[in-house]
């Protein structure tokens, strides 16, 4: 480990370590652009100049060069101020000084390094270059004439995001970066490049010239377009989400967030439920709580206990999950369910449908298979790290299931369980790199277990994993809600349907009164004639066909819980209130249990949390993946020959936030088109 | 240098001769597996030759698909190296040097010479096709400055009037000698040798 002096302090660094990382374990800041934690080392922007005693008789870059032993370092010498200054002189000479109309301003490196590093005037006289902007697609708005040439975008989109879309062409003051034929990036994680430029040459194209950072309120939360939860940072003006950033989390997101995830905010302006409905005479009317609640309350007591059922969405909190179990247990019916696509999963052990070796497992992985899982469609950012993790090479990765348009080399083994099968059976060359392999990730996705034979596809593959010495499977999730969901067993009782059971029943006339908690991925045209309750935030399948709505808070309008796939317990937290006459959703079914006359036990949420605990003690675990065994795999039940499909086909469209934003609409139609053009010429870009 | 961008106007496709391909294969052969990619300024080079001395589009896609690169890579590299044309050029093509060396020998003289007589701007083709004309930094025959290359040869020493009698030589479809245009032969001092003066056989040391 060397050991070095910084400005008089001596520090030890891990070998390998930069000088800038050195610096920074001495506790000294070091001004720099291009440099990035997670992105390789370009050492172009010249701003980590540094002094390196008995070195060459020059600044030195520090994010360049290694830490060695006795090395001796100014970081706050004359020479290193002259030539910080100087660098600034450089970058500002063809940097436009247009910070008032810059969507950056406020939170620009270069603003602030100026500020700390730069001097007061500049020598150059000459014109300032002009640079045209390129056309990066929806979501990226791009002033090329701002851009310092720091290469962090390209870098990204190639280390990260696994795509090859953009690139610097010409060179010295000509540099421009762009697409190749100014195409847009077609990317899940697109977004990122946002974040990461240090200057406003590429900001936010739906968040342009809307606010500036220091008028919104910041609200630490999760995410739950999908089942990883992401840390993300909602960025609020009034009852307004004005945009959404990710948060640093290693275990999860490390810092990165789907494009999803980011621009699903203008869907939570749009298609709002704001106060409550009933439909009379065929159409839906506003209604006031007391009358809507009424409503569905002499509906549910009309009915037999054996008539009523209930379905909890994919983005349904914890909390509303647990208010509506404890409510259908105290009314007696044994007819509810969290798995809207049918997924065979729950019941058993937890480790049985948790991701258990954890997200991070990735990283040391040396063998993937995917089984019916699509990452790159079902956990952007989850995808990115096997991206990454692929890069660094040694690493072997497979997948059975619908050919996936994997970003990352990855073997196409076959369609479905035959292929399973041959793996488990040792006849399948793969099976000997999985056994070989000194870590073996195996993930199956809901592509494979929502279907009828869904567990024993998952009891195959936890036959493969011990065949091959994996430390199990690793369930992929893609709905926020379904961990906690099953955690809380939101899972048909002694008797009671399952989601396709509670349509069939409905349709049959069995069914009178079926409870939508946010459910709108089910067939609506499959519920006959039963009445529909829906609680939800958006107008969207289930409101449509609902008898009465109750309005509920979105995710960032709540205090609530929910379950990543990894089984990690996180707290979202409320960013703004819901909109008109909605409420957070544990207190509408409250609410509904006096109506009923079965008061649910809690009255706030306090009380409700330790209820969850009495249910799931691991719900006081807030933070860390879940510690779960799984259950051995069984024999009997057999695989059906059919493929496995895909569990997503639209990314941009998987719930109804999405549904309901233009800008997901828009990044939709474009991979379409995308998708098409690839179809048609056969060629990749 | 000014910002370079691949030409308006893209031929449909582009495919290299069989023989040019199988050259090309043998450039990718001298690397090591997964290495591809190094033969690209090779391939761009033959591929400028066989299309008249551009770059198109269609050839750069072409090479990205012949060495597994992206695209943009490949652009990103045609459009770095001025070696490269990104648009159809004359059947010759004057580089200026207008590097200090030659710009003190007079290098202006020669420039404004060319503009006269092509009468079009850098990186244009005269309407009869023959010429077209840029702007280059030091190609490394300072001694001999000014100069201008002409496709693959060096034109040296020059003034207003040789660069002119050159042009003319080359509008009436011949090929002068490269070189020096003073008759001198390659940088020799101008008035002569001063050194050096006796036979090969002679045993130096005092000079
Ligand atoms: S666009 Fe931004 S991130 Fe990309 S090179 Fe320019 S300054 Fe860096
Ligand atoms: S941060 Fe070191 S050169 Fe850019
Ligand atoms: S300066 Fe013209 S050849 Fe060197």
């Amino acid at each position: 480990m060397p050991k070095l002096t910084i400005d008089g302090t001596e520090v030890e660094v891990e070998p390998g370590a930069s000088l800038l990382q050195a610096c920074e374990a001495a506790g000294k800041e070091i001004p720099r652009f291009c440099y990035h934690e997670r992105l390789s080392i370009a050492g172009n922007c010249r701003m980590c100049l540094i002094e390196v005693e008995g070195g060459p008789p020059k600044p030195v870059a520090s994010c360049a060069m290694a830490a060695a032993d006795d090395m001796v370092v100014h970081t706050d010498s004359p020479m290193v101020k002259k030539a910080r200054e100087g660098v600034m002189e450089f970058l500002l000479a063809n940097h436009p000084l247009d910070c008032p109309i810059c969507d950056q301003g406020g939170e620009c490196d270069l603003q602030d390094q100026a500020m700390a590093f730069g001097t007061d005037g500049s020598r150059f006289a000459e014109n300032k270059r002009a640079v045209d902007d390129k056309n990066m697609g929806p979501l990226i708005k791009t002033e090329m004439t701002r851009c310092i040439h720091c290469t962090r975008c390209v870098r990204f989109t190639t280390e990260v995001a696994g795509i090859y879309d953009l690139g610097a062409t010409g060179r010295g003051e000509d540099l421009e970066i762009t697409t190749y034929l100014e195409k847009a990036v077609m990317s899940e994680m697109s977004g990122n490049v946002i974040d990461l430029c240090p200057v406003g040459a590429l900001t936010s194209k739906p968040y342009a010239f809307t606010a500036r950072p220091w008028e919104l309120s910041k609200t630490e939360t999760i995410d739950v377009m999908d089942a990883i939860g992401s840390s993300i940072r909602v960025d609020a003006r009034g009852s307004e989400v004005m945009r959404i950033l990710p948060r640093i989390n290693d275990d999860v997101n490390e810092e990165w967030i789907s494009d999803k995830t980011r621009f699903i905010w203008d869907g939570l302006r749009r298609q709002r439920l704001d106060t409550p409905y009933i439909r009379e005479d065929g159409k839906l009317r506003k209604a006031g709580w007391g009358e809507a609640l009424q409503r569905v309350a002499e509906k549910v007591k009309a009915a037999a206990p054996d008539r009523i059922a209930a379905v909890a969405g994919d983005l349904a909190c914890a909390e509303s999950m647990a208010a509506l179990k404890d409510l259908w247990d105290a009314l007696g019916s044994p007819h509810i369910d969290c798995r809207q696509d049918g997924a065979q999963l729950g019941g058993g052990e937890r480790g049985d449908y948790l991701f258990t070796s954890t997200l991070s497992a990735i990283d040391t992985a040396d063998a993937l298979l995917l089984i019916g899982c699509n990452p790159r469609a079902e956990a952007a950012v989850f995808n990115a790290r096997i991206v990454e993790r692929s890069r660094l090479g040694g690493f072997a990765a497979a997948s059975i299931g619908a050919p996936i348009d994997a970003n990352f080399p990855c073997a196409q083994l076959g369609a479905g369980p035959a292929t399973l099968r041959e793996l488990i059976a040792g006849e399948h060359s793969f099976a000997k790199t999985l056994a070989d392999a000194e870590q073996p990730m195996i993930i199956v996705g809901m592509g494979a277990l929502a279907r009828p034979d869904g567990a024993a596809v998952l009891s195959a593959a936890k036959q493969l994993a011990a065949n091959v010495g994996a430390t199990g499977v690793d369930v992929l999730h893609n709905a926020a809600a379904r961990v906690g969901g099953l955690d809380l067993g939101l899972l048909p009782g002694e008797g009671g349907r399952d989601v396709a059971a509670i349509m069939q029943g409905a349709q049959a006339g069995e069914v009178d009164l079926v409870y939508l908690l946010g459910a709108d991925e089910i067939d609506m045209n499959g519920l006959g004639d039963a009445f529909i309750v829906y609680q939800g935030s958006h107008g969207d399948a289930g409101a449509h066909r609902a008898d009465v709505i109750l309005p509920g808070a979105a995710y960032t309008e709540k205090n609530a819980l929910w379950v990543n796939t990894e089984g990690r317990v996180q707290l979202g937290v409320r960013a703004c209130f819901p909109p008109g006459e909605a409420r957070e959703d544990w207190t509408i079914l409250r609410a509904l249990s006096d109506f009923v006359g079965h008061t649910l036990g809690y009255d706030d949420l306090s009380g409700l949390r330790a209820r969850m605990i009495e249910l799931a003690p691991h719900f006081t675990e807030i933070g860390t993946a879940g510690q779960a065994v799984a259950g051995a795999a069984s024999e009997g039940a057999a695989m059906a020959d059919t493929p496995f499909d895909l569990a997503i086909d639209d990314f941009y469209l998987t719930n109804p936030i999405a549904r309901a934003s233009a800008v997901m609409a828009e990044c939709s139609a474009l991979a379409q088109v995308a998708a098409q053009d690839k179809e048609a010429t056969g060629t990749h870009g | 240098m000014s910002v370079r961008r691949l030409a308006e106007e893209q031929p449909e496709s582009f495919e290299f001769t069989p023989e040019n391909l199988e050259w090309a294969q043998q450039q990718i052969a001298k690397y090591p597996e997964g290495r591809a990619a190094s033969a690209v300024i090779s391939l761009l080079w033959r591929g400028q030759e066989q299309n008249d001395g551009w770059v198109s589009e269609p050839m750069i896609r072409c090479i990205g698909d012949l060495l597994g690169m992206p695209y943009i890579r490949v652009l990103e590299v045609a459009t770095f190296y001025t070696m490269f044309n990104l648009a159809p050029r004359g059947k010759y093509l004057i580089q200026i040097c207008k590097t200090t060396p030659c710009w003190l020998r007079g290098s202006d003289d020669v420039t404004d010479v060319v503009k006269r007589k092509l009468g079009v701007g850098p990186g244009k083709v005269t309407e009869d096709g023959l010429f077209s004309w840029m702007e280059v930094e030091c190609l490394g025959a300072c001694c001999n400055a000014p100069m201008i290359q002409i496709n693959d040869d060096y034109y040296e020493d020059l003034d207003a009037a040789r660069t002119e009698a050159l042009l003319d030589a080359f509008a009436r479809g011949e090929t002068p000698a490269p070189g020096s245009q003073t008759g001198r032969r390659s940088s020799e001092p101008v008035g002569g040798l001063t050194s050096l003066t006796g036979s090969a056989g002679q045993t130096g040391g005092e000079s």
